[in-house]
């Protein structure tokens, strides 16, 4: 569905993008994840024929979205950053609006609009004016746009962005129920939304691909590399002597914590899952153990461990 | 065709369903309001036989109006776009850069000319109550409003580029405001150089709007003028199409 090879955008000054190349196949949900700045904007504009690439070719089912730009944009739904609306418009009235500049018939237009609206549950709202409804809600009514010319692909830039928690949920479903039927490319720098919602993962930084995968492989990385949290009522000396002499322990940091506990922070090797290790000692020395947990790297881990990776690589 | 008639319709839509068109068309016709006042003021004081309408010229409300309302009535039509973001969701519809000029410049042209239909209820007024039928016959009515129409481009696609140049509306009104007072105030070299031949006094009374403006109220409508105010027209739509096409270069 969409093809990049070697995609540079630069801009007066800097480069956004530099070489960049992916694929996604018809019927995915690929994640463009990244810090701010680190270029998935760029992208997802080139892809929607906002703005030219400096150099590399992209192509949108197999047109170049340079020269056919008209042709891609009707196969394209587009949602920018920040989700842009005529505020002033009821919502039925900018849906229709929208598909009849996309080139729908009157008859057609109305027709989408209604669709639309129930498929992002908008018909009880359909006659209110967009300013004054809540974001959640202006949130789907841009879903909706990117949706009513029955677009083959659609790009989603940051379609989570300052939602409150259940208004995320929202959106996050009916993003992974449009991509039973639609190709879907999303930005964002939430690791979890990126992991719930789609089926690969493009982990971009300062304008280039670092990693690209599956959310599972991912996670899998990650949880190789969590440390474990361990809060034992132990006496300190032992506990380091034990911990020493553990040796799928790579290292060790211990804290005093409420009551006689000592809180630990353990880095294990790599591809080492150390609680049964933790729970037997426990248990062997009559330790009582009140948590036990794997942190899970955060997104800035991923980026710091994936980057520097990309490092080492590099000469 | 589909796409641009929905954006005019769009471009009309947005004026009256905010504030915009109802307080100029409000400010224009207490304008017009003070225009007629002072006109039966002087009528009053002297006779004269100018046509009525190059009467209400010397008034100056005219050249008020469309000084002060062109920057108002154009500000929104690009700036406002881009400063909201919509730009973004409107140049990624299937539509061309092209038609979007158009349409927009079309939007304000519609606009324009509804602000100045209360000249007509004017006229039609001073017909009814004066006693020479000619003060403002049909003639003179047609050509003074084909000269406004045509003084409205200018302005309009001045206003345009304007809009196109920036985000911010407060500098596009204050761009299309510097542009539209530096073409009025050029038309007063001619009259600075009026008696001396030469190429200069060409020049400006081809550029000079208030001449032109004065000869389609008498009635006069010179091609000169007619090709003068299209093909300025033309370049500032021009300009504002490579400028938002800028986009794509920069």
């Amino acid at each position: 569905m969409i093809e990049v090879a070697n995609l540079t955008k630069r801009y007066a000054g800097h480069t956004a993008v530099t070489d960049v190349s992916f694929t996604v196949g018809r019927g995915e949900i690929v994640g463009l994840l990244g810090p701010n700045g680190a270029g998935k904007s760029t992208i997802l504009r080139i892809l929607s024929c906002f703005m030219p690439a400096t150099s590399g070719t992209v192509r949108v089912a197999g047109l170049d979205v340079f020269t056919q730009a008209d042709e891609v944009r009707r196969r394209i739904g587009y949602m920018p950053e920040n989700n842009p609306l005529h505020k002033e418009m009821r919502v039925r009235e900018y849906l229709k609006f929208r598909a009849r500049l996309k080139g729908l018939s009157r008859p057609r237009s109305r027709e989408r609009a209604d669709v639309v609206m129930q498929q992002c549950a908008l018909t009880e709202v359909s006659h209110r004016i967009i300013a004054h409804l809540s974001k959640g809600y202006q949130q789907r009514v841009g879903l909706a746009d990117a949706l009513v010319h029955e677009p083959e692909l659609i790009l989603l830039d940051e379609p989570t962005q300052g939602l409150d928690p259940n208004q995320i949920r929202a959106v996050r479903q009916l993003v992974k129920d449009l991509g039973k039927s639609h190709t879907i490319l999303l930005s964002s720098h939430i690791l979890p939304e990126v992991e719930m919602t789609c089926t690969r993962v493009l982990i971009l930084h300062h304008g280039r691909i670092l990693a690209a995968d599956t959310p599972e492989n991912l996670q899998k990385d990650q949880d190789e590399a969590g440390q474990v949290v361990a809060e034992i009522a132990a006496p300190r000396e032992e506990l380091r002597l034990a911990w020493e002499h553990t040796p799928e322990i790579q290292r060790h940091d211990m804290a005093a914590a409420e009551g006689n506990y000592l809180r630990c922070t353990l880095t294990p090797r790599p591809g080492v899952d150390l609680r049964p290790h933790i729970h037997k000692l426990a248990t062997e020395r009559g330790w009582p153990l009140r948590e036990l947990t794997r942190t899970r790297l955060t997104l800035e881990d991923i980026f710091v461990r994936v980057t520097h990776a990309g490092r080492e690589e590099e000469p | 065709m589909q796409t641009y008639l929905t954006l005019v319709r769009r471009e009309l839509g947005s004026h009256f369903v905010s504030w915009t068109g109802y307080v100029v068309l409000a400010g224009v016709l207490f304008l017009l309001g003070l225009s007629t006042a002072s006109l039966l003021q002087e009528m009053n004081a002297q006779e004269n036989d100018m046509p009525l309408m190059e009467q209400f010229l010397d008034t100056y409300y005219f050249w008020l109006v469309l000084l002060l309302a062109t920057p108002i009535l154009t500000m929104r039509t690009f700036a406002l776009e881009k400063f909201s973001g919509t730009f973004e969701t409107l140049m990624t519809a299937p539509v061309g850069d092209l038609e979007v000029v158009l349409a927009k410049f079309s939007g304000a042209m519609v606009l324009h000319v509804l602000i100045w239909v209360p000249l007509f209820g004017q006229m039609l007024l001073f017909r009814h109550y004066g006693n020479d039928p000619t003060v403002a016959d049909t003639g003179t009515a047609a050509s003074t409003f084909l000269g406004i129409v045509l003084l409205g481009m200018l302005y309009m696609s001045m206003g345009c580029l304007a809009s196109a140049l920036t985000r911010n509306l407060n500098t596009a009104a204050m761009i299309a405001f510097a542009l539209g007072v530096s073409v009025f105030v050029l038309s007063y070299l001619t009259f600075g150089t009026s008696l001396q031949p030469g190429w200069r006094t060409e020049l400006y009374s081809h550029i000079s709007i208030i001449e032109h403006m004065r000869d389609f109220a008498r009635g006069v409508v010179d091609t000169r003028a007619l090709v003068f105010y299209l093909s300025a027209t033309a370049v500032f739509l021009f300009l504002t199409l490579k400028t938002v096409e800028s986009r794509r270069w920069r």
